[in-house]
């Protein structure tokens, strides 16, 4: 979702980054479990990776800040996998299964979790990229209410494209079960003046990765 | 199952939040019976989360990128390829791997404003702060504030350049190279590389910091 309070660059106020010494992987063994859940419903294919960060980003805002990250992932899980019917409100009640479950295009294997693999995104492409490298670009200042992957930060901006990578799945209509909708990707670099203002710091740049409905020529 | 009976859902964030460790054991039950889960599998994510992956592979390949200058062109011109090439041991298939090179002139930092994108399959699983909050949200504004947070200061004409990961595509950054490490192998160079110099956090050890 946009505007939602998982969109954090530019906003002040959290205090300073504190990074722990020989930090183990998971703190706690529910969080490996929380980790290999999500993965392991994911490959069933039901939801894109785009539907599963929009189920966090829609968790209400004090939730999401109150949680760690594995609690948010595992309550974005939870409430998948209620929407998706796969469990019921019952059995989550109950703790335990109470009907048969539901078949499974896919089921993960531990082949599968031996190589973690990411995902592929690149798609083919119906028509040519409109932006070539060093062309100026202006971002869109749109506030849909559904997924996007434009940060407001960034939004009626005006950039350089600094590379293309390619046709890629479209998350904002990907998240919401549209389909892929490939579009070209972008690195737009920006300079800090323009996203921060006068008092940005002179050395300092910004890109994003936009895709080509985020951009429009200025 | 001893969850407690009082447990409800949504109803406020206290309680969304309360017993998760119950309700996670609870809902791997659930996932388990119906058959949607086979418990060895995750037993094996989990694995190969803490033993598979991890920043050890993304040391390897910047090892190399220094001391092998055609794999450093490789590298940066296509680190998807690079990264995957036959032979590199346990690197696992990571597409859209994008390598960034740091010299005297620019520093790169990587952040993922809107929720906790990393390259897994180079440098394992992000650490707590990369996914924090105030990491995500004054990587992109004030770099250099989150610099000294690491105990990093970089020259004040270093032009810092910061990759918001806002899409499947994922960043690697090349460290520079320390002095005084002419000839060493790339089993050596690797012990100089860490998980932070490869965000853009941090730098690479020079070779007193590893008792070389």
């Amino acid at each position: 979702m946009t505007n939602s309070i998982h969109d954090m660059g530019g906003t002040h106020g959290f205090g300073p980054v504190v990074p722990e010494p020989n930090e183990p992987v998971f703190h706690e063994p529910w969080e490996g479990r929380v980790l290999a859940l999500q993965r392991a419903m994911g490959v069933a294919g039901l939801w894109t990776i785009d539907g599963g960060r929009a189920s966090l980003e829609t968790l209400p805002p004090l939730t999401y800040l109150a949680a760690s990250y594995y609690q948010r992932w595992f309550l974005g899980l939870e409430r998948r996998l209620l929407a998706h019917g796969l469990v019921g409100e019952d059995e989550i009640a109950a703790g335990r299964s109470l009907r048969p479950g539901r078949r499974l295009n896919r089921k993960l294997t531990v082949e599968d979790a031996k190589a973690m693999r990411g995902g592929h995104f690149e798609r083919p492409a119906s028509a040519p990229a409109k932006f070539a490298v060093g062309d100026p670009v202006r971002t869109r200042n749109n506030h849909p209410k559904t997924h996007t992957r434009l940060p407001p930060y960034a939004r009626g901006k005006l950039g350089t494209i600094e590379a293309i990578r390619g046709c890629h799945v479209y998350p904002d209509t990907a998240a919401i079960g549209e389909g892929d909708h490939p579009q070209w990707l972008y690195t737009v670099v920006f300079t800090g003046r323009e996203l921060w203002g006068d008092d940005a710091d002179p050395t300092t740049k910004v890109s994003i990765e936009a895709f080509e409905p985020y951009l429009s020529a200025p | 199952m001893s969850r407690p009976d009082d447990h409800s859902h949504g109803h406020d964030h206290g309680s969304e939040l309360s017993d998760v460790q119950l309700r996670v054991r609870a809902l791997e039950t659930i996932l388990t019976e119906k058959g949607y889960v086979d418990p060895a599998a995750l037993d094996q994510i989990v694995e190969t989360a803490e033993t598979r992956i991890g920043p050890h592979i993304g040391a390897r390949i910047v090892a190399r990128a220094w001391a092998d200058h055609d794999f450093k062109k490789r590298l940066l011109d296509d680190a998807t390829a690079a990264a995957n090439t036959p032979g590199e041991g346990d690197t696992l298939a990571s597409a859209h791997l994008i390598a960034l090179e740091n010299t005297d002139k620019v520093h790169n930092l990587v952040v993922c404003t809107l929720c906790s994108c990393y390259p897994w399959s180079v440098l394992g699983l992000p650490p707590v702060w990369y996914k924090s909050a105030p990491f995500r949200s004054r990587a992109v504004i004030e770099p250099r504030s989150v610099l000294a947070d690491f105990g990093v200061t970089l020259p004040p004409d270093t032009e810092i350049r910061i990759w918001d990961s806002t899409a499947e595509t994922r960043f690697l950054v090349l460290p520079q190279r320390p002095s005084g490490t002419e000839g060493w192998s790339e089993d050596r160079l690797a012990t100089l590389v860490t998980r932070d110099s490869m965000v853009g956090t941090g730098l690479a050890k020079r070779p007193d910091e590893v008792g070389a």
